[in-house]
């Protein structure tokens, strides 16, 4: 009985939030916006139009590329790559592809091993097909959003390497702040390569040499598909070698129903994009002075802070882990510590008392952690009336904020928390008031 | 005096210059009224014979310019001389158009071009050939065909044409008028219906090289909506303190590539003559070289067809227009063409050493310019042909560009100035100038254009009127 190794790499589309698309002016913040709502000439592709680049997306890709390593190109070229489908206006997608902006990266995973990046390139995303009936709309407020392609070198060798690396990408996304990175709401896409090879039995062989083909999973839309379809194209595979069948490139989709991937597209069918240098676009010129500054003004990275909290603050590595994860909740840890150290309340009192009680950080302030660590529960007022009063005070004191709160920011609704906390000196259960607030607030007669 | 000249030349107030038209407006010598509907009814006389415009708008106001129908115009009909968008009505302006407007002229009609500005006699429109002014029977080049006879015509003050291998300079040499491709990257393409995004320039063409000069001024300079025309710096601006001794101290370079096989010899007699007055302005004449010019027509014809098989890749009539089968025979042949030489496997051996031919011609140029201030030669080897002479023979048509395609590849400046007749019928010398030196290549035009009074000769159109 041979043993099989899976080979296995991936592409990651990431979109971008930049404030308007890559190529023009329109609102890149399309979710749940009305059809066609977000369009213009140049997204549309209607005749005359012409690209112009968003800077914005340009040093977001960079600090996406810096953060994982890579060399950031000075000159790189933006290329059309050209194929023809309804949701393309186009008929090609602005792309990189000889010269990517960033390139060979590298990552560590939790099993410490290392992902080579291969480069972390711009592009932009295409409009968006419904299947409805017999017809098929077309909504092109997601074309031309810019989108960031990350691609790894085969370096995966287990499932589980997968899901790491797609977790911590997602987790260093939304540190950079360049990306809200949801899954479900397609901000981060998957697409995996993947092939088997033998595992040689005498140790002297090299070992490295990768398969004469490759599988590629595409078109899967959720995370969890794709874990689904890796592990069962891997098993595929195997069956397949060792009934001494020849597999050939093709790529792959998956179907949930029957729970097996399924051919999309052979080897003979794959597209020639024809690839060629956008004559629209001038080169992309990123001066080292600028990729320096970048560099300089990213912000600690999740492992580096999760290290830094096991170092400095002697917490346990799988604390560390939850306590950096979202960045919130390593925000309000911070900002606990702040106010523990004038009270005398120890990191790790504190670390305990937020990951055991898996406080709700956006219903407490960090103030109130210490009260409740210090057990100064004492003179809580208790009392709902009293509450009432003391919130209308605060509401009648701030009327701006409560036209921002009617206007639907209702996030501004903590600056009333504090303000109620601050005047009951902290002898307040922060939730109460919170829901006292919102039903005050949502009554117009106040 | 200008307002004695002017005052005499009222009579027949189309044959008037943006520059004249201009000040006499100031004057209220006439209103723009009387102005528009002066011209309109030279074209509703002229037009049913020689079919220059595809459309007309019957404006009171402003200074009527005619635009190329390739030129996206909001709310008035742009079909780029092809059926896909015989229903195209686009919902924005070119940076053109509105920097245009800005200045008080207004579209008087949009003109007649070859199919998506492919071709170079006019006559690949999918509306049928413009004829050239000077004499129906021929063509009056292309592809700006309707921009350059509307002008011959005085069907316009100016117009607007786009050059890629010479879509300007020809009909403006064929149409004895002027014609400016600005250098690459002078005049914002956003809102030109791209044939080659790497090639194409809008420019104006002129009853004279100053009006030529003003309108560049009012279309050019950086644009945020056009990422190859940037530079503030780049906006071209009139200089007050113009060439006025002459050409003393200028030289200029005659490229001996520009005068061999093929040059018609009745237009390479008034080249030379024209050449000459050049000399008898002061300039000293020098023979040059630029060795790469047999590849141009070759590597343009690699390209551009390369660009055009990804620029109409959006015309799949989803979104506007009709669907792809409405393409005419020359778009269907470039667009094949370019999808050949972009293929893997191809790419190498087409597109990319046509690149580098490419820089080579480039470097042709900037080498001579190391010697010389402008360049001199023939527009096109031959004067305006036949009507449906060429038209079976698409390598015939290519060629017939073969001195107008290396300034387009090296994104240069080129003019083409009225300088004399043969066989009848205009013919054009080309100024060709350093990448963003516009300036003299319109100073030179306009020192042998006062010296001579070719510019001032008008077609006799009595047959129709």
């Amino acid at each position: 009985m041979n043993t099989y190794e899976p080979v296995m790499g991936l592409e990651v589309h990431v979109e971008l939030n930049t404030k308007s698309k890559m190529f023009c002016r329109c609102s890149a913040d399309y979710f749940g916006k009305g059809p066609n709502t977000h369009t213009c000439p140049v997204c549309l592709g209607l005749p005359g139009s012409l690209p112009f680049i968003n800077k914005e997306a340009i040093n977001k890709c960079i600090q996406i590329g810096l953060a994982l390593n890579c060399e950031v190109s000075e000159k790189s070229l933006f290329e059309r790559k050209n194929y023809f489908y309804p949701d393309l206006p186009k008929g090609y997608q602005i792309s990189q592809y000889r010269w990517p902006l960033c390139i060979n990266g590298k990552i560590t995973l939790e099993n410490r091993k290392v992902i080579r990046i291969n480069r972390v390139h711009q592009e932009e995303d295409t409009g968006k097909l419904t299947h409805q009936g017999g017809e098929t709309l077309i909504d092109f407020n997601r074309s031309g959003v810019p989108l960031v392609e990350i691609v790894t070198e085969p370096d995966f060798r287990e499932v589980k390497e997968i899901r790491d690396y797609a977790k911590k990408l997602q987790q260093l996304l939304r540190y950079l702040g360049v990306s809200n990175a949801d899954m479900e709401k397609g901000d981060m896409r998957l697409e995996a390569n993947v092939s088997v090879r033998q595992v040689q039995s005498s140790k002297f062989k090299v070992q490295n040499e990768l398969p004469k083909y490759r599988i590629e999973l595409k078109n899967i839309n959720s995370f969890r598909f794709m874990v689904a379809a890796v592990e069962y194209e891997i098993k595929r595979q195997i069956k397949a070698l060792e009934k001494g069948e020849k597999l050939a490139q093709e790529t792959r989709g998956w179907d949930e129903d029957k729970k097996c991937t399924y051919l999309q597209r052979s080897k003979e069918e794959a597209h020639d994009y024809r690839y060629f240098p956008e004559p629209d676009l001038p080169e992309l010129i990123i001066d080292s002075q600028n990729i320096k500054k970048t560099r300089d003004s990213l912000p600690e990275l999740p492992w580096d802070k999760s290290k830094r909290y096991e170092s400095e603050l002697e917490i346990k590595k799988a604390d560390a882990q939850i306590l950096t994860d979202p960045k919130e909740l390593a925000d309000f840890f911070e900002a606990v510590l702040e106010h523990g150290k004038k009270h005398g309340v120890g990191v790790k009192e504190i670390a305990n008392y937020l990951i055991n009680k898996r406080v709700d950080i956006n219903s407490v302030l960090p103030t109130q952690i210490i009260e409740d660590i210090k057990g100064k529960k004492v003179g809580v007022i208790g009392d709902k009336e009293e509450l009432e009063k003391i919130a209308k005070e605060v509401i009648d004191e701030n009327p701006n904020l409560v036209i921002v709160y009617r206007e639907g920011k209702t996030t501004v609704i903590m600056v009333l928390v504090g303000a109620v906390m601050k005047k009951t000196l902290g002898k307040a259960d922060a939730a109460k008031v919170r829901e006292i607030l919102v039903e005050l607030l949502n009554d117009p007669g106040v | 005096m200008q307002k004695s000249k002017l005052q005499f030349k009222i009579q027949n107030l189309t044959e008037l210059t943006l520059i004249e038209t201009i000040q006499a407006l100031k004057e209220k010598q006439f209103s723009e009224e009387e102005l528009n509907k002066a011209y309109l009814d030279r074209i509703s006389t002229l037009n049913p014979e020689l079919n220059i415009f595809l459309e007309v708008k019957k404006n009171t106001r402003g200074i009527p310019a005619a635009i190329k129908d390739i030129i996206v115009t909001k709310g008035i009909r742009t079909t780029a001389g092809s059926k896909i968008l015989s229903n195209f009505i686009p919902p924005y302006n070119a940076t053109v158009i509105d920097r245009l407007l800005e200045h008080g002229i207004s579209v008087i009609g949009k003109t007649n071009c070859d199919e998506f500005a492919m071709g170079s006699s006019g006559e690949n429109s999918a509306y049928g050939p413009t004829k050239n002014p000077w004499d129906p029977t021929k063509v009056p080049g292309g592809t700006s065909s309707g921009s350059a006879a509307s002008v011959a015509g005085d069907m316009c003050v100016f117009s607007l044409g786009t050059d890629t291998g010479g879509s300007i300079r020809q009909p403006a040499s064929f149409c004895g008028v002027v014609g400016l491709k600005p250098s690459y990257g002078r005049v914002s393409r956003y809102g030109t219906i791209a044939m080659a995004s790497s090639f194409d320039q809008i420019g104006p063409i002129t009853k004279c090289v100053d009006d030529a000069r003003m309108v560049l001024e009012w279309t050019s300079g950086g644009d945020s909506y056009d990422a190859n025309c940037q530079k503030e710096k780049e906006k071209f601006t009139l200089q007050p303190s113009r060439l006025q001794v002459g050409l003393k101290g200028l030289k200029v370079g005659v490229p001996k590539e520009y005068f061999g096989k093929g040059l018609d010899k009745g237009v390479e007699k008034i080249i030379k003559e024209a050449i000459l007055k050049l000399e008898e302005l002061g300039a000293e004449v020098v023979e040059i070289t630029l060795p790469h010019t047999e590849y141009g027509v070759a590597a343009y014809y690699i390209l551009v067809p390369s660009e055009i098989s990804s620029n109409y890749a959006r015309f799949d009539g989803i979104r506007f227009g009709h669907a792809r089968d409405q393409f005419g025979s020359e778009p269907k042949r470039r667009i094949m063409l370019g999808i050949f030489a972009l293929s893997s496997g191809f790419y190498d051996d087409y597109f990319a050493k046509a690149a580098k031919v490419r820089t080579l011609i480039k470097q042709d140029f900037e080498r001579v310019f190391e010697k010389v201030d402008v360049i001199v030669g023939p527009v096109s080897p031959t004067v305006a042909w036949n009507l449906g002479e060429k038209i079976d023979d698409p390598l015939k048509m290519y060629l017939s560009d073969a001195y107008t395609i290396p300034a387009s590849l090296a994104g240069i400046p080129g003019l083409s100035i009225p300088c004399g007749f043969a066989d009848n019928l205009p013919v054009g010398l080309q100024i060709l100038g350093k990448h963003m030196n516009d300036e003299l290549v319109l100073n030179v035009g306009e020192i042998y254009e006062q010296a001579t009074d070719w510019h001032l000769k008008k077609p006799d159109l009595r047959f129709k009127i």
